[in-house]
C-alpha cells in the first residue's frame, strides 16, 4: 500500500486542488466552497492520522519516500518522506487547519480567504516533507504569498503595514538562503560529481571546507533565524501576529515558525554539523536572550494579543536552546516542543479571538472578571495558559523539561538562565489572567457570552491533545527518539563534537508519565 | 556591364535573411498598400504583422533546427552571423513584435486612430532588433541600433493628444542621440586600437600578438565608451534616467515592446560584443559590469519604492531586471560559465512578464492612456477579479516568487554568479530583490486590499486579454516546468569565428 498510493505527494497536493475547486466555484454558492474546503482540508488531516499510525517508530529514517525528477538539468527532483522529526509537525499541519476552517469565522470574502488556506496548507506540507533543498525552499518561500493576503486580507487595522512587513522580512532571510542554497550545490559538486539538490546526497556525501561550511550555515541560519524569530530578527512577529485574523495567527504560530525551528534541524545540524556545532555558542545565547526578553516583553504588553505573541518569542526561545544544545534530549523536547507550542498558543490565540469577537478590543485593561460571568470559557483559557506555562501533567511541560535536562548536559549555565523563562512565563500568563478573569466585571464586560457550542468543541479538541501528549507523551518521544538519535550521530561522526556523557540520571525511561 | 562582370558582390545568403525579410515585407506591405487602400478591415494592419512576424518566427525556428549539427556561420564578408545565440534573440524579439502589435490594436481601436503606420515602425524597430542581435561587425551593429533607436523615438511620441508622449519621445530622441554618439566614438577608438570593426575580427587581434603601440588606453577608453552607449540602450544605471520618463510618456504598447525588444537586442548585441569581441580582456570589463549590475539592481528596487505611477514603477523594476541581467553577463565573464544561457533564459521570460504587465496597465489606462497612477489600480480585484489575478501572478513572477517563470530567471542568473564565484553579486543582487518585492506588495495591495475609487466599468479589448492569458500561462508553464526553457537558452552559442 505505502508503495502504491503517494501519500505525501496526496498531501500536498490535495489542498491545492480544493484551493483550485474553490476559485473555479462561483461565488454565489457560499455553502459549497465551505464544503470543499472543509472535505479537502479533513481528508488532508484523516491523511495525515493515517500517517502517523502507520509510520514505523522504531526506524529512523526517511519513510513514504516518493522521489521524481524535475529539473534534470539542474539536479532538481521532486523528493519527499517524513521521519520522527517531520511526522509530528505534519500531523500538526493537518490537524490544525481543518480546525482553522471549521471554527473560525473570517467575516467576510469567505471564498478567498478559504482558497488561501488551503493553498498555505500546501506550502506547510511542502515545507515540512521536502528533501530537495530547491524544493523546500520553493514552499518555504511560496508561503509568504497566501500568509501575506490573509493577514492583509482579513487582519486588523494595521493590517497591510504588518502583512508588508511580514513578507519583506521574511524574504530578505530567504534571499541569503537561496544564493546558500546554490553554493551548496555548487561547491558540493566537487565532491559528488554531479550538480544536485538532494538533502540526503548532499548531508552524506559531500564535505565542506570549515570556512564555507560556516559561510553555507550561515546563510541558511538568518533565513531559519527571521521565520522563528529569533532575538534581534523577531520584530515582524509581535506586528504580524497581533495583526492577523484569529485564523491566521493560529496557522502563524501554529505551523510557520516551526519552518524556521524545522528548517535549523534539518537543514543546519544535518547538513552542516560541523558549522552548527561552531555556532552553537552564538546561537544558544540568542536562544537565552529570547527567552528572557519574549517573557519581560510579554510582561510589559498591554494588549492580549501581544502579550501571546510575545509569549512565542520566548518559547520559541526554548526549541532553539534544545535544537543547539545537540544532545538525545534536548533535541527530543525540542521537536516535542515544536508541537505543543502549536497545539498551546495555537488555542491561546484562538481564545483571544473569541474574546474580541465578543468584546471588540483586546486591552487587558479593558478586560475584567470574566470568569464570574463564563465560567466555562474561563476554565478553557485556564488550561491552555497553563499548559503554555509548562505545569506538569500537561503537554508544555514534558517538551519544557526534556529540554531543559537536555541542555543542562551540553550547555549548563544557557540552560540555568533559560529555566528563570519558566518562571516569567507563569508571571506574566498569570498576571494577565488575573487582570483578564478575576475581579468583578463592570457593565462591559458583565454581558460577556459563555462559550458556543462550536467553540468549546474546538477547543475540546485543543485541550484533548493537551491532556493526553502531557499525561502520555510515550507514543510521541517513541517515535521522535530514533530519528534525533540519528542525527545526533550524524552530528557526531561529522564534527569534533561529543555529547556529553552524563551519570544515568535523566534518561526518560519509555512507559513512565513524563508529566508527573 | 565590364563592371557587372568584375564586381562580385557578396553571396547573399536569401534563406537565413527570411526573417529580415519577412518583416520588411511586412513593412513594406503596410505602408504602400495601407497608403493606396483607405479604408481597412478591422484590425487588419495588426494582422498583416502579425503574419510576416509569425513567419520570421517559423523561419527562425527552421533555423535553429538547421543549426543542430554546426555551430552556425557568418555571411556578408563575415557581417552577420547566423548562430543559435542569435536566433533565440530573434524569436524573442519576433515575440515581443506579436505581442506589441496586439495590444497597439486594441490601444489604436480604443482611440479610434487605426493606421499602418505605427505597426510599421513596431517592424523596422524589429529588423533593427534583428540585425542588432546578429551583427558580427560594430558598424552593422550601429545601423540596427539606429534602425531600432529611430524606430522607438517615433512610437514614443506617436500619440500626438498626449502631451508627455511628445516629451517623452523628444527625451528619448535626445539622449538615445547622445549614447549612439557614444557608441560610435567607442567603435572608431576600438578600430584604432585593434584595426577591426568586425566583433570576431577584434576578438583575433585582440588574441593576437600584434600590438600598435599606445594603443591599450584607446582599447580601454572605446570599450568604456561602448559599455555607455549599451548601457544606455538596456538601461542600466547610472544611463537609466531617461527609463521613467520615457516610459510613462510613451504610449503604453510602445513602453512594453521598447522595455522588452530594446532590451533584448541591446544586451545580445552587448553580450555578444564583451564575449566574442573582448573576450580577452575579460578582467578589463568584468569589473565595469559587476559595478554596473550592482548599481542598476539598487538603484531600480530603492527608487521604484516612492513612486507612484505604475508606469514609472515598472520602469524602475525594468531597470532592476537589466541590472538581474548584468549579473549574468558578470558570470559570463568567467571560465566556463553558464552565464549566457541564463542571460539569454532571463531575457526570455522578462520579455513575456513585461509585455503581460503592460497589457494589464493598457486595459486599465483608459481612453487617454493616461490613467496608470497606483490610485487607479485600487480595488481592481473586486472590479476585475480575472484582471487583478493575472496582474498578481506576474507581479509575483517579477519580484521572484516560486512556480513562477520569474523565480526560474532570477534562481538561474544567480547560479551562474555563485557557480563563478562572485558571491557579493549574488547575495546584493538578491537584496536588491527584496528590496524590489515592496513595490510589487504596494500595487498588490491596492489592487486586493483597498476599495475601489470609481465602478466604472473596464472594457478589456479581446486583444488584450490574449496577451494577457499567453503570458500568464506562460509565466506558469515555465515556473513549474523550467526545463522546458533552459533547456534551449543552454544551446544559445556563437558562430565560431
Amino acid at each position: 500500500m505505502h508503495a502504491s498510493f503517494p501519500i505525501l505527494s496526496a498531501l500536498i497536493l490535495l489542498p491545492i486542488l480544493g484551493a483550485v475547486l474553490i476559485t473555479i466555484v462561483s461565488n454565489k454558492h457560499l455553502e459549497i466552497v465551505k464544503l470543499i474546503a472543509m472535505l479537502f482540508s479533513v481528508g488532508v488531516g484523516g491523511m495525515s492520522i493515517w500517517l502517523l499510525a502507520s509510520f514505523k517508530s522504531d526506524e529512523s529514517g526517511f519513510q513514504y519516500v516518493s522521489q521524481h525528477d524535475w529539473v534534470t538539468s539542474w539536479g532538481i527532483s521532486w523528493h519527499l518522506g517524513v521521519d520522527g522529526v517531520s511526522l509530528f509537525l505534519v500531523v500538526l499541519t493537518g490537524i490544525l487547519f481543518p480546525l482553522v476552517i471549521l471554527g473560525v469565522d473570517p467575516h467576510h470574502d469567505h471564498k478567498r480567504y478559504l482558497a488561501w488556506l488551503l493553498l498555505l496548507e500546501a506550502g506547510v506540507m511542502g515545507s515540512f516533507l521536502s528533501l530537495d533543498l530547491f524544493l523546500f525552499f520553493i514552499f518555504f518561500e511560496i508561503v509568504l504569498v497566501p500568509m501575506y493576503f490573509l493577514i492583509g486580507g482579513w487582519g486588523y487595522d494595521k493590517r497591510v503595514y504588518a502583512a508588508t512587513k511580514f513578507f519583506l522580512y521574511t524574504m530578505l532571510g530567504s534571499a541569503f538562503m537561496l544564493v546558500g542554497i546554490i553554493a551548496t550545490a555548487v561547491i558540493a559538486r566537487r565532491d559528488i560529481g554531479y550538480l544536485t539538490f538532494d538533502l540526503v546526497t548532499l548531508a552524506e556525501q559531500a564535505s565542506f571546507a570549515t570556512n564555507t561550511g560556516r559561510w553555507l550555515f550561515v546563510s541558511f541560519a538568518i533565513a531559519f533565524a527571521v521565520k522563528v524569530p529569533i532575538f534581534p530578527l523577531h520584530t515582524w512577529l509581535p506586528d504580524a501576529h497581533t495583526q492577523a485574523p484569529t485564523g491566521g495567527s493560529v496557522i502563524l504560530a501554529g505551523v510557520l515558525l516551526k519552518m524556521g525551528t524545522y528548517g535549523f534541524l534539518r537543514f543546519g545540524l544535518y547538513l552542516f554539523p560541523a558549522a552548527a556545532v561552531w555556532a552553537k555558542p552564538v546561537l544558544l545565547t540568542l536562544a537565552v536572550i529570547g527567552i528572557v526578553y519574549g517573557a519581560i516583553a510579554a510582561t510589559m504588553q498591554t494588549d492580549l494579543k501581544r502579550l501571546v505573541a510575545y509569549s512565542s518569542v520566548a518559547h520559541l526561545g526554548f526549541i532553539v536552546l534544545g535544537i543547539f544544545a545537540i544532545t538525545s534530549q534536548s533535541l527530543t523536547g525540542s521537536v516535542m516542543q515544536m508541537v505543543n507550542h502549536g497545539i498551546s498558543t495555537g488555542a491561546l490565540f484562538l481564545l483571544v479571538g473569541m474574546i474580541y469577537e465578543r468584546r471588540h478590543t483586546r486591552e487587558i485593561a479593558e478586560l475584567r472578571g470574566i470568569q464570574s460571568v463564563a465560567p466555562i470559557f474561563s476554565a478553557a483559557f485556564m488550561i491552555v495558559m497553563l499548559s503554555s506555562i509548562g505545569v506538569p501533567g500537561l503537554n508544555g511541560f514534558a517538551g519544557e523539561f526534556l529540554i531543559l535536562i537536555g541542555s543542562f548536559q551540553s550547555a549548563r549555565w544557557w540552560t540555568i538562565v533559560a529555566a528563570t523563562g519558566v518562571i516569567l512565563a507563569a508571571l506574566y500568563l498569570l498576571w494577565a489572567y488575573q487582570r483578564v478573569f478575576h475581579g468583578e466585571p463592570d457593565e462591559a464586560n458583565s454581558s460577556f457570552a459563555e462559550m458556543t457550542l462550536r467553540e468549546s468543541a474546538l477547543i475540546m479538541v485543543f485541550i484533548g491533545l493537551i491532556g493526553f501528549t502531557g499525561v502520555y507523551p510515550k507514543p510521541m518521544l517513541e517515535r521522535i527518539e530514533p530519528s534525533v538519535d540519528k542525527l545526533v550521530e550524524h552530528v557526531v561522526s561529522h564534527s569534533d563534537y561529543k555529547v556529553p556523557t552524563t551519570p544515568n540520571i535523566v534518561v526518560v525511561p519509555h512507559g513512565e508519565k513524563a508529566g508527573e | 556591364m565590364v563592371f557587372a562582370a568584375t564586381l562580385d558582390g557578396p553571396a547573399v545568403p536569401w534563406v537565413e535573411l527570411i526573417p529580415i525579410l519577412s518583416l520588411l515585407a511586412g513593412t513594406c506591405f503596410l505602408l504602400l498598400v495601407g497608403s493606396l487602400v483607405p479604408t481597412w478591415p478591422r484590425r487588419g494592419y495588426a494582422w498583416v504583422t502579425g503574419i510576416s512576424t509569425t513567419v520570421a518566427i517559423v523561419a527562425n525556428a527552421v533555423q535553429w533546427n538547421n543549426l543542430y549539427y554546426n555551430k552556425g556561420k557568418t555571411f556578408f564578408a563575415d557581417a552577420i552571423a547566423i548562430d543559435r545565440f542569435s536566433v533565440l534573440a530573434s524569436i524573442t524579439i519576433c515575440l515581443a513584435v506579436i505581442f506589441g502589435a496586439l495590444m497597439m490594436s486594441a490601444y489604436l481601436t480604443r482611440m479610434n486612430a487605426d493606421g499602418p503606420e505605427l505597426y510599421a515602425l513596431l517592424l523596422t524597430a524589429a529588423i533593427g532588433g534583428l540585425v542588432m542581435v546578429s551583427a558580427n561587425e560594430l558598424i552593422v551593429l550601429f545601423l540596427g541600433l539606429e534602425t531600432l533607436s529611430l524606430s522607438l523615438y517615433l512610437l514614443a511620441a506617436s500619440n500626438r493628444d498626449r502631451e508627455q508622449s511628445q516629451e517623452s519621445g523628444l527625451k528619448y530622441f535626445i539622449l538615445g542621440g547622445f549614447s549612439s554618439a557614444f557608441f560610435l566614438y567607442g567603435v572608431a577608438l576600438i578600430f584604432g586600437s585593434t584595426g577591426s570593426t568586425k566583433i570576431s575580427g577584434i576578438g583575433e587581434a585582440l588574441s593576437g600578438n600584434i600590438s600598435i603601440i599606445n594603443a591599450d588606453a584607446m582599447l580601454l577608453v572605446g570599450i568604456g565608451m561602448l559599455l555607455v552607449g549599451l548601457g544606455f540602450k538596456v538601461s542600466a544605471a547610472p544611463f537609466h534616467v531617461w527609463t521613467p520618463d520615457v516610459y510613462e510618456g510613451a504610449p503604453t504598447p510602445v513602453t512594453a515592446f521598447m522595455a522588452s525588444a530594446g532590451k533584448v537586442a541591446a544586451f545580445a548585441a552587448l553580450i555578444r560584443i564583451l564575449l566574442v569581441g573582448l573576450e580577452q580582456r575579460v578582467d578589463d570589463w568584468r569589473p565595469v559590469v559587476w559595478a554596473l549590475a550592482i548599481l542598476t539592481v539598487f538603484t531600480g528596487s530603492i527608487l521604484a519604492v516612492v513612486q507612484t505611477n505604475v508606469k514609472r514603477m515598472l520602469a524602475y523594476s525594468s531597470i532592476s531586471h537589466a541590472g538581474f541581467i548584468l549579473v549574468g553577463v558578470e558570470a559570463a565573464g568567467h571560465m566556463g560559465s553558464d552565464g549566457i544561457a541564463t542571460s539569454m533564459n532571463y531575457l526570455a521570460i522578462y520579455t513575456v512578464l513585461v509585455m503581460g504587465s503592460f497589457a494589464i496597465v493598457l486595459a486599465l489606462s483608459g481612453n487617454t492612456d493616461g490613467e496608470t497612477n497606483l490610485s487607479d489600480f485600487k480595488g481592481l480585484a473586486k472590479r476585475r477579479p480575472p484582471l487583478a489575478l493575472a496582474f498578481t501572478v506576474l507581479l509575483f513572477a517579477q519580484a521572484g516568487v516560486p512556480l513562477t517563470a520569474g523565480f526560474v530567471a532570477k534562481f538561474a542568473v544567480i547560479k551562474s554568479s555563485v557557480e563563478a564565484n562572485s558571491y557579493v553579486l549574488a547575495i546584493a543582487a538578491m537584496v536588491a530583490a527584496v528590496i524590489g518585492a515592496y513595490l510589487y506588495l504596494r500595487i498588490a495591495v491596492s489592487m486586493w486590499l483597498e476599495e475601489p475609487a470609481s465602478d466604472s466599468e473596464i472594457s478589456v479589448d479581446p486583444a488584450v486579454v490574449i496577451v494577457i492569458a499567453i503570458s500568464v500561462v506562460a509565466t506558469l508553464i515555465v515556473g513549474f516546468f523550467p526545463e522546458l526553457l533552459l533547456h534551449a537558452t543552454r544551446l544559445a552559442r556563437f558562430a565560431p569565428r
